[in-house]
């Protein structure tokens, strides 16, 4: 069987499973929409978390959040399911699929066949929509692909049951409820201004704060790990940022887009100027991951090097700072 | 970043066909999507964190050649483990995969055990007690 379901790419999964379920059930709802009202982007930094043996640092929110935050704020209401048993878990997306109901699922990339090798880390928090089975093969959506992909029902539970942290345990979800129609002027300034909150936080580790608390870890990381760890680190930095999904910048652009979408929306024309701030300070993340990846590539650890890096960040945080506060005001 | 600066770094010699949505601003500013091929920084970052892998790989290897550890930590770092990812999989707590790792203790696994090791990394029992099994 096979759903009649149109598939879209988009740079984010998360986004991108919403938007396209969203245009299955017939509302044209974007990406950069899906991310800004569910108040997507984020910085946060996570000293004692490790991640591929670097600290743990990530330029959006938790994953699932976006869905929550934006099923909230529009007033649709989402259906979620975890399993302990695989065969139940299959079971029940057959289920769907047999009512024409295209679901979104998490899985793990390390053993997702199609995926580009390189990207095959133990990264759980992945998402890709299921739209139709044909004998024992699944019809697979995933939204960061240019085109469709196929998974046999063995690959499937693979990555459905990928152990470690933010383990999938097969969750399926997808929208049951929908309004009459979305509120969208709502929902975009509640989203602003939780992403505003979330910026400004008064928290060491997120937000503006958390730039400039990983500002100050790597001035010290030549000295305190070495050379070689440093340049590890320093590469961790820059594989969030551009990891598949940010849309380049650390979701700065995908920000941009939805500032300008939310103007026509809003018919607030100081979010138009907010966005080409907004696309300033991304091409300001894409000059410093360009600084950085020539460190490491040189496996130079001149102190000095790591100085200018880490000044160019804190760059970034006071600009970041000022962009938040303005936006906080535009919206008011 | 504007639509024609979308990078487009792929190099002559790279299989690989994916390519990724980016958003970039148009001649009038505004926001559109475009496909990029790849991009400079990104790919050495990439290529950095493989290396980074196959490093430690490799000295598991020669540090289970010298019989300092069981050949449980080589297929672990070949499979971009660690320890809490490997004990999630095979269903032990961290410490008993620890102990796993120890030469002498290793040696005393039951069959039952070196399955479930084995099966996950998708090999042998015979490639799992002997990484140098069948070279």
């Amino acid at each position: 069987m096979e759903i009649n379901f149109t598939h879209h790419q988009t740079a984010h999964c998360e986004n991108g499973v919403v938007s396209n379920l969203m245009k299955f059930n017939g509302y044209d709802v974007s990406e950069p929409l899906v991310f800004g009202i569910g108040s997507g982007l984020l910085y946060c930094y996570i000293p004692f978390l490790k991640v591929n043996h670097a600290p743990a640092i990530t330029y959006r929110v938790m994953p699932g959040q976006i869905f929550n935050r934006f099923a909230k704020r529009v007033g649709i209401k989402i259906k979620r399911e975890k399993f302990k048993n695989p065969a139940q878990a299959q079971l029940r997306l057959d289920e769907n699929l047999k009512n024409d109901n295209p679901v979104g699922l998490q899985v793990g990339v390390f053993n997702l066949s199609y995926f580009p090798e390189e990207y095959r880390f133990h990264f759980n928090a992945h998402n890709l929509i299921v739209y139709g089975k044909q004998e024992d093969t699944y019809l697979i959506s995933d939204p960061i692909m240019e085109n469709v992909s196929t998974l046999t029902s063995k690959e499937l539970e693979k990555v459905r049951f990928a152990k470690g942290a933010f383990a999938p345990k097969g969750h399926i979800y997808y929208p049951v409820d929908f309004p009459k129609e979305l509120d969208l002027k709502k929902a975009i300034i509640k989203g602003i201004k939780h992403t505003c909150k979330d910026m400004l936080a008064p928290i060491p580790i997120v937000g503006v704060k958390g730039m400039r608390f990983t500002a100050k870890k790597i001035r010290k990381w030549p000295k305190k790990e070495g050379v070689k760890k440093a340049n590890h680190y320093l590469g961790q930095i820059v594989r969030m940022q551009e990891e598949i999904g940010t849309g380049g910048g650390g979701f700065r652009y995908i920000f941009a887009a939805f500032l300008q979408e939310a103007s026509v929306i809003l018919e607030n024309t100081k979010l138009y100027d907010l966005s080409n701030e907004m696309t300033v300070i991304g091409d300001t993340w894409r000059d410093f991951a360009v600084d950085a990846s020539r460190i490491y590539k040189n496996r130079s650890a001149k102190n000095d090097a790591y100085n200018d890096i880490a000044i160019q960040l804190e760059n970034i945080a006071d600009m970041e700072e000022v962009f938040f506060k303005k936006l906080k005001r535009a919206i008011r | 970043m504007k639509k024609s600066d979308i990078p487009q770094d792929r190099g002559s010699d790279d299989p690989s066909n994916f390519n990724e949505l980016y958003y970039a601003t148009d001649t009038e500013g505004n926001y559109v999507t475009g496909k990029s091929t790849g991009w400079d920084p990104k790919k050495i970052a990439l290529d950095n964190a493989i290396e980074e892998i196959q490093e430690r790989a490799e000295k598991a290897k020669q540090r289970v050649l010298n019989k300092e550890t069981s050949p449980i930590e080589y297929y672990m770092e070949l499979n971009k483990m660690d320890i809490p990812i490997l004990a999630s999989y095979v269903g032990f707590w961290s410490w008993r995969v620890k102990r796993h790792l120890k030469v002498k203790v290793f040696h005393k696994l039951s069959e039952k055990k070196l399955k479930k090791y084995a099966d996950l990394f998708e090999i042998s029992i015979n490639q799992l007690k002997d990484i140098e099994y069948g070279n």
